[in-house]
C-alpha cells in the first residue's frame, strides 16, 4: 500500500493505495471530484522528496504528500 | 545553541525579544561582524484579526538545512523562527536571521533567503475573519514542480 497525503488546506483524509508509480496516482486522483481545484497547483513529495515528473515508480510502504501553494511568513 | 535550534517552530505568537536576544548573544562571541535580522510582524489590513499557519515540518526541515549548506559556503549561517497555529494583529509570526563576516554577504544572503522562503517553504498562511480560518489563496505561491499529477 502507498499511502498519500494532502497538506494545508485541502482537508481530504489520506489514501492508502495499491499503486506501482505517480502515473496510476495521477489517474486515480483525476478521478476525485473533491480534488479537481488541487491537481494543478499541488507539488507531489515521495517519501519528504519534493520530485519533479510522473516517472517515479512507488513501493510497499512509500508516502506520497500533496503540497498546495504556500505562504509562510 | 546547537545546529538543531537555528531552526524553532513555536506555538502562537513569537516572542521575538526571546529569539533575537539569543541569537545575538549566542552568535556575537562567534566573530561575525553582521548579524541581519528580519522580523514579519502582522498587519492589520482587510478586516482580519490575525493569520495561522500549517507546517510541514519534514519538507522544512530540508529546505532549511539546504539553506544552511548554502550559507555555510560563505563562511555565514542562517537561523529562523516561525509560528504554528494562530498569531494576532501586530505580533510576530516569522524571523529570519543571516550571520556572517562580512556585510555584503549577509545583506545578499538575508534578502535570498527570505524571497525562497515565501516561495518554496512548506508553510500554509490562512486569514483569521470573524474566527473562522481561511485559506490565503491569491496570496500563495505553487512550489516550483507544481501540477505533476494533473
Amino acid at each position: 500500500m502507498v499511502n498519500v497525503e494532502f497538506l494545508g488546506p485541502i482537508k481530504k483524509e489520506p489514501l492508502q493505495l495499491e499503486i506501482n508509480n505517480l502515473n496510476e496516482l495521477s489517474n486515480v486522483l483525476k478521478n476525485d471530484e473533491t480534488l479537481i481545484n488541487w491537481l494543478e497547483s499541488c507539488a507531489v513529495a515521495v517519501n519528504d522528496i519534493l520530485v519533479s515528473s510522473k516517472d517515479v515508480s512507488l513501493k510497499d510502504g512509500d508516502k506520497v504528500s500533496l503540497l498546495p501553494p504556500v505562504c509562510g511568513g | 545553541m546547537n545546529k538543531k535550534n537555528r531552526l524553532q517552530l513555536f506555538d502562537g505568537s513569537l516572542p521575538v525579544e526571546k529569539i533575537t536576544n539569543a541569537w545575538y548573544e549566542e552568535y556575537k562571541h562567534s566573530n561575525y561582524g553582521a548579524i541581519i535580522t528580519f522580523v514579519g510582524v502582522v498587519r492589520d489590513e482587510d478586516g482580519i484579526q490575525g493569520l495561522s499557519f500549517d507546517i510541514y515540518e519534514p519538507i522544512l526541515n530540508s529546505w532549511f538545512n539546504a539553506w544552511q549548506d548554502k550559507a555555510n559556503a560563505s563562511n555565514a549561517i542562517v537561523l529562523m523562527a516561525h509560528s504554528r497555529g494562530d498569531v494576532f494583529n501586530h505580533e510576530s509570526s516569522y524571523i529570519a536571521a543571516v550571520c556572517s563576516p562580512k556585510r555584503r554577504i549577509a545583506l545578499e544572503l538575508i534578502d535570498e533567503f527570505v524571497e525562497d522562503f515565501k516561495q518554496s517553504a512548506p508553510i500554509w498562511k490562512y486569514d483569521i475573519i470573524n474566527n473562522e480560518r481561511l485559506y490565503a489563496q491569491d496570496r500563495s505561491t505553487k512550489i516550483k514542480g507544481a501540477g505533476i499529477l494533473s
